[in-house]
């Protein structure tokens, strides 16, 4: 079972939570992942952020996170995800995504949510500009970011040269 | 008609969000499609000089220079994500 949802609103982890454990009953393992708003950005100058503003695409935000969902659910055993993405204006420190996976085992089901962090970051199409007391910048994704993505498909390219 | 739709910076760039066009007769790839905006579009081409990477998405899936573009489909420009 899989769930996605883009939205304005503030969610609530705890609230978050008992919906997984609902949604997956005979479960083992819950993992919850909550990204926050930070206080600046890597792009030019260290300028504290007085604002993010959090464009997407509709339509294809909820597709491509479903999709990421999907193939999550092909490599690993899950029983519930649960994924929200907040849009709009967004403060330092606000809550800005969140990731929950339930699953029958812990290893699997860590490995699951941050596939799926992985992927929401570089694929998913959502778009940050941070607003400074010096002007307003977009923020590029980062290099760490696509170096997570290559990790999981050097671990696909070994797996299928062992076939 | 193609629908046309621009995202964050791209959309900055180009100066407008949306618009709809004629497909043109000459347009069968996304390539077609870009070396068309940039002939008859100078914002168009103004941004494509200025981005880093345009990414582009046909009917919301991300698609390469050979992806197919034809009439009724939806095609977007944007800049690389940047969610999470």
């Amino acid at each position: 079972m899989a769930q996605v949802s883009v939205q304005a609103e503030d969610f609530d982890l705890g609230a978050e939570y008992r919906r997984l454990c609902a949604d997956a009953p005979g479960g083992g393992a819950v993992v919850t992942f909550c990204g926050l708003v930070r206080e600046y950005y890597d792009v030019g100058g260290a300028d504290e952020v007085r604002e993010l503003r959090l464009e997407h695409y509709p339509g294809m935000t909820e597709k491509s996170i479903l999709d990421i969902v999907r193939q999550a659910e092909q490599r690993w055993d899950l029983l519930a995800v649960r994924v929200v993405h907040r849009v709009g204006i967004l403060r330092p420190g606000e809550q800005i995504v969140f990731a929950g996976v339930a699953g029958r085992h812990r290893g699997e089901t860590f490995e699951a949510a941050n596939f799926i962090m992985d992927y929401l970051k570089s694929e998913a199409p959502f778009w940050k500009k941070q607003i400074t007391r010096n002007g307003s910048e977009w923020v590029n994704i980062r290099e760490s970011d696509r170096e997570a993505l290559s990790r999981w498909q050097a671990a696909d390219d070994q797996a299928s040269a062992r076939k | 008609m193609l629908q046309i739709h621009y995202f964050a910076s791209v959309r900055e760039a180009v100066g407008r969000d949306r618009e709809q066009i004629e497909l043109p007769g000459n347009v069968a790839t996304v390539a077609d499609l870009v070396r068309h905006l940039r002939t008859v579009d100078a914002g168009f081409e103004r941004m494509i000089g200025e981005q880093e990477q345009v990414l582009v998405a046909v009917n919301q899936a991300v698609a390469g220079d050979e992806g197919a573009v034809a009439d009724g489909d939806e095609v977007a420009f944007f800049p690389p994500m940047s969610g999470g």
